[in-house]
């Protein structure tokens, strides 16, 4: 009996083969039309979504570090050009004051010459107007001499004395 | 995860202890055909019940062989449980073409489990022979193997259009849910790992085959596991008719060099006589090893469990069955391990088969240098 079934297990029954191969060439046929080809598209539509959406972000990426290089370039020249204009902006500066300087020694100098020939020309004023009292001192005193008593000589003398003193120490 | 497999096994278990305590009679009476039919009369005259035959086969050594037999082979009815008059079974259609009768179609009920006959035919260790000693019978008949074998086809269809349903409503973007997110990593290993990995850039053409034997032979793998189930991938004319079919799709599709290397191998003219045979026996040898790989292993693992199992009735002792229970289970989840490993060690050489077959020369580098090192050898 043993024996019997030995081989009936490494028998293949006809029956079974044959509902196998339908079965299974109808099944390879009705999945492969309509559950494979649906999945397996589903599935590789969704791969590609991911694997455009990985490159997508990539080359996002790619922008925002060529824009950031960018804006670090235009940062720089922006630096460079503050770095230029405070320069000039130094310079002119620099300019203007040592303009002003000489403006300033200049005016200073000619306030100065204007100063120093007002004080001349008061000064010379001064002095012909000093003359002048001179003069008409000397007038008023020669007519208070010729008014006061020539009387005798003594009194000429002591008059003139007098007067010269007061000259003298004028 | 392990919790459940604890309890499905522990079920498993159980059941197939029952199972053998009602098949322990039936292998009994089965031993010699004589008192078969005798105690059979005996039954139906005088309506014994069981208990008296229980405790009557108790005495008898159990040929746990037979019982095993019983489990992986075919049957023409499903039987569930019980024995004799208490035996819960279904009965399945008998097709049968006869060479003298033609296609004749009858309920397996008609059979009365093999004690009866209809018209001239009747079962004899489920097969069905004639008393017409003239007339040759091809059996059709849709069998418990064949029952399940259209059973998953229909779960495979059910649960993969339903698959294919939830990317059209749900769109390509969202993740995968329920069922979709266990299934999809399998769908996309088999096109990767297994298709592109060992076919190349042509794979795609093949990956609708290789997912229908994958999920074919891993379906009725896991189901061959609930203990009331048919062992179809442990049947050796399942096995042949994948292995065929991947003979047929691996050489319909071999290449020029394919052909060439089994023809005209790289080698001297004088041994061409010794190498050409080897070659071209090799064909054959390669689906002949997927056929008897898949065969072997499900069968193997089938038998090992019921062993187990019957330990308990070998040594007549209730003290053996926790062992024999934790054995059992042991290799019941063995058995959910190489349910998958064999499921994907036949879809990978089906692959690389099929990779062989059409290799384009120029394409793998590997193959050329090979070619180059044998044509320099001599």
């Amino acid at each position: 009996m043993s024996l019997f079934i030995l081989a009936s297990l490494i028998d293949p029954a006809i029956g079974l083969i044959f509902w196998t191969t339908i079965t299974f060439l109808l099944l390879l046929v009705l999945l492969g039309k309509f559950a494979w080809k649906p999945i397996l598209t589903a599935i590789k539509t969704r791969e590609k979504g991911i694997e455009d959406a990985l490159s997508s972000a990539q080359s996002a990426l790619n922008d925002m570090r060529e824009l950031k290089s960018s804006n670090e370039k235009i940062l720089n020249e922006a630096r460079a050009e503050r770095d230029t204009m405070l320069k000039e902006a130094r310079d002119i500066k620099e300019g203007i004051l040592a303009e002003a300087k000489t403006k300033a020694t200049s005016e200073a100098e000619r306030i100065m010459k204007t100063a120093r020939e007002q004080i001349n020309n008061e000064k010379n004023a001064a002095i012909s107007d000093l003359k002048n009292q001179v003069a008409k001192l000397s007038i008023d005193i020669a007519e208070k001499i010729l008014k006061s008593d020539l009387s005798s000589d003594e009194k000429q003398k002591a008059l003139v004395s007098n007067l010269m003193k007061d000259v003298n120490l004028n | 995860m392990t919790g459940k497999s604890n309890t499905r096994s522990k079920i498993s278990g159980i059941c197939l202890l029952i199972m053998s305590i009602f098949l322990l009679s039936s292998t009994s009476l089965n031993a010699n055909n004589q008192p078969q039919d005798e105690a059979h009369h005996e039954e139906v005259s005088t309506a014994t019940l069981s208990v008296t035959e229980d405790a009557h086969n108790a005495d008898k050594p159990v040929d746990i062989a037979a019982i095993a037999f019983e489990h992986i082979l075919d049957a023409h009815s499903w039987h569930f449980w019980g024995e004799g008059h208490d035996a819960v079974a279904m009965p399945l259609p008998i097709i049968i073409y006869s060479s003298t009768n033609g296609l004749k179609v009858f309920s397996s009920a008609k059979f009365e489990h093999g004690h009866a006959s209809y018209e001239n035919y009747s079962l004899v260790d489920e097969k069905i022979v004639s008393s017409d000693p003239n007339e040759s019978i091809y059996d059709f008949s849709i069998t418990k193997n064949v029952a399940q074998l259209l059973l998953s086809a229909i779960v495979l269809l059910l649960v993969f259009t339903s698959m294919a349903k939830a990317y059209k409503t749900q769109g390509v973007i969202s993740a995968p849910k329920g069922k979709q997110s266990f299934l999809e990593p399998l769908v996309v290993f088999v096109r990767d790992d297994l298709a592109k990995n060992n076919i190349g850039s042509t794979s795609d053409k093949y990956v609708p085959y290789l997912l229908t034997v994958f999920f074919m032979i891993l379906i009725n793998n896991v189901f061959g596991l609930i203990p009331i189930s048919a062992n179809l991938t442990g049947n050796i004319a399942f096995t042949l008719v994948l292995s065929v079919v991947t003979f047929i799709v691996t050489n319909i599709n071999g290449n020029k060099h394919y052909w060439s290397h089994i023809f005209l191998p790289h080698a001297p003219k004088a041994i061409w006589p010794i190498l050409i045979p080897i070659e071209v026996f090799g064909i054959l040898t390669k689906p002949f090893a997927l056929m008897i790989r898949l065969f072997a292993n499900i069968t193997a693992g089938h038998i090992i469990i019921i062993s187990l199992v019957g330990l308990i009735f070998i040594f007549k002792s209730i003290y053996i069955a926790p062992v024999a229970v934790a054995f059992s289970l042991f290799i019941d989840i063995l058995e959910v391990l190489v349910a998958f490993l064999q499921a994907y060690i036949f879809t990978m050489l089906t692959a690389l088969f099929i990779g062989s077959a059409v290799a384009d020369p120029n394409e793998d580098g590997a193959h050329t240098s090979d070619d180059d090192k044998v044509t320099a050898g001599h």
